[in-house]
């Protein structure tokens, strides 16, 4: 019975902040409810505007995708790049280390100012740089149709790199037994094959454990694209969770919002659950003895 | 260990290359240590500088004479002090309530008996894939309800309610600790509350120094609920704030980069002194989070 009593401020939490409104916002998700007139039963209308009659929402999907198929790779093979670099066992490796990490303090919206200053058109230093080297204008990146989308990608990759993952990789190499390279320096192995052959296999659980978490959290970039782009230049980086914010809290749609939060979801579990499944054919777990 | 596995590197390369992939290596290392951390130093620079130079053309490195009053002005003029001051709040109150209510949360699960206990935890671990967009609207409209929007009190408040991941790393860190210790105090008489702040507490202080880490960086760093649940300027967060100063405040013609990379710095350094006065447990607190997991 003590169980349960030093368990209630989670059940209270859980029934009040989370299964409570996640079965009020699946209800809503089938009404037609704008704060100014009464909800109202709509059935599976809001799921048909989201697939058949919302453009906006195939541009945000097609941007969210993008996003996450190019920052969760480039995120993770830089985070392993960079503890590769730092674990060579060299002197001076915890200044680098330091160095590598500290973007990934900064709060998101800090480094999105930072950048939107760096990367401004006119006074920027990128583009400062730029025409002191080559005597060309640069692009207006954050405010170019074709280069806000990369830039944002930058600045993801600049607070994501040196990261929490970046040390969760360094512990997992410091995991991988001595014998092995031992084994594959008898073998005449260089430093690639070692990496390649040795190193990326046994850490294969840390990377599926990243892999899963970033593609959870890229799926919901939100607050930097908020505030460096608005989603613009023309939608260029018109984010899934942008227009649920604009659907939600700017037209106060809280049934097609809710709808938008639904579709959000099940693809995470989804995309969630189809990684558990492939995760058996690369993921070896051998290495760990707890188990 | 480290010296042999760097002194192991490639056996069958010649010396010289081995020593020039070394060299290339640290040349890559360094170089990307400065593009890493340049970001910071030029909008530190940016900070200090005058209208005048910050508009310069080639710019300068650095200030002629740093401008420390831009702080000043960021501070009073900006109303950072005040979006300082509502951060505080809700982070000093967020990192309370997420360590108080996780480790009777986390003690429960990982100690104690009762029906439904795996199940109840399978449970709670499933609230850690959730996306916070789906269940913020009907807090929205919840909150709305009961007038706490444009209160402090939606940022507080749900952290007394322990979140599913700074259970499952508390839980994860009590069941290393022996059980003995537990049955020998309760052999002794000491009730389950005595043995959770006597025994449990003392033995897990890496965890809980990583949660509060964890919870302030969070809350400190949040935007989202800010953003939803404030409407007036008086109650903003820093990060708000900063949103808020970038698109909306003052006067458009009048320039306000440096007063906004002050604020940036002002966000950024708490986050950095909280870290490194915590560093040591926390590094150890993520690498456990992230290798046991």
């Amino acid at each position: 019975m003590q169980g349960y009593i030093f368990l209630s401020p989670w059940i209270l939490g859980f029934l009040l902040f989370t299964i409570g409104p996640l079965l009020a916002s699946l209800y809503y998700s089938f009404n037609r409810y704008t704060l100014l007139m009464p909800i109202q039963w709509a059935g599976l209308r809001n799921y048909q505007t989201a697939f058949f009659g919302d453009k906006l929402f195939w541009i945000s999907v097609v941007r969210t995708l993008t996003w996450a198929i190019v920052t969760v790779p480039l995120g993770i093979i830089g985070s392993l790049l960079a503890a590769l670099l730092l674990n060579r066992g060299i002197r001076g490796t915890t200044i680098w280390r330091i160095c590598f990490f500290l973007p990934s303090l900064t709060p998101q919206v800090a480094a999105a100012m930072l950048w939107v200053w760096l990367l401004q058109p006119q006074l920027g230093i990128v583009n400062s740089m730029i025409y002191t080297l080559f005597h060309v204008r640069g692009p207006a990146w954050l405010g170019d149709m074709k280069w806000a989308f990369p830039s944002l990608v930058m600045i993801s990759l600049w607070t994501g790199i040196g990261s929490n993952r970046m040390l969760i990789f360094l512990a997992g190499l410091q995991g991988v037994p001595q014998e092995l390279y031992d084994a594959s320096m008898v073998d005449g192995a260089n430093w690639l094959q070692k990496t390649w052959h040795v190193t990326v296999p046994m850490i294969t659980p840390t990377i599926f454990f990243n892999l899963v978490l970033g593609i959870i959290g890229s799926l919901q970039v939100f607050g930097m694209a908020f505030v460096a782009t608005g989603g613009g230049p023309a939608y260029a980086t018109y984010f899934y969770a942008l227009h649920l914010y604009q659907t939600a809290f700017r037209s106060y749609d809280m049934g097609y919002g809710s709808a938008l939060a639904w579709i959000l979801f099940v693809f995470v579990l989804l995309a969630t659950f189809v990684q558990v499944k492939l995760s058996g054919g690369w993921v070896y777990y051998g290495g760990e003895v707890r188990r | 260990m480290h010296e042999t596995k760097a002194s192991s590197e490639g056996v069958k390369w010649p010396v010289i290359g081995r020593e020039a992939a070394s060299v290339v290596l640290n040349i890559l290392s360094t170089g990307l240590a400065i593009v890493f951390m340049f970001p910071f130093l030029w909008s530190l620079s940016t900070s200090l500088k005058t209208v005048v130079e910050v508009h310069a053309f080639p710019p300068s490195f650095l200030p002629k004479v740093p401008q420390f009053g831009n702080y000043w002005e960021a501070w009073t003029s900006i109303q950072f002090g005040m979006f300082f001051i509502n951060s505080a709040i809700v982070t000093v109150c967020a990192v309370i309530g997420t360590v108080v209510s996780s480790t009777l949360v986390a003690y429960s699960f990982a100690r104690l008996r009762f029906p439904g206990r795996e199940v109840l935890f399978l449970i709670c671990l499933s609230g850690m894939m959730m996306p916070v967009y789906v269940t913020i609207i009907p807090l929205f409209l919840m909150f709305r309800a009961i007038k706490w929007i444009d209160t402090l009190k939606p940022l507080i408040v749900p952290n007394f309610f322990a979140g599913a991941f700074s259970v499952f790393m508390l839980r994860q860190f009590i069941m290393t600790i022996p059980f003995e210790l537990d049955e020998s105090a309760l052999i002794d008489g000491a009730s389950r509350l005595g043995i959770l702040i006597n025994i449990i507490l003392p033995n897990c202080k890496t965890a809980l120094v990583t949660l509060a880490v964890f919870a302030f960086m969070g809350t400190w760093n949040e935007f989202l609920a800010p953003l939803i649940f404030l409407d007036s300027v008086k109650h903003f967060t820093l990060p708000l704030g900063l949103w808020f100063f970038q698109s909306y405040a003052g006067d458009p013609n009048l320039p306000k980069d440096h007063l906004l990379m002050a604020g940036s710095i002002i966000t950024t350094v708490p986050v950095i002194i909280v870290f490194a006065s915590a560093q040591r447990y926390f590094v150890q607190g993520i690498v456990m989070s992230g290798i046991k997991g």
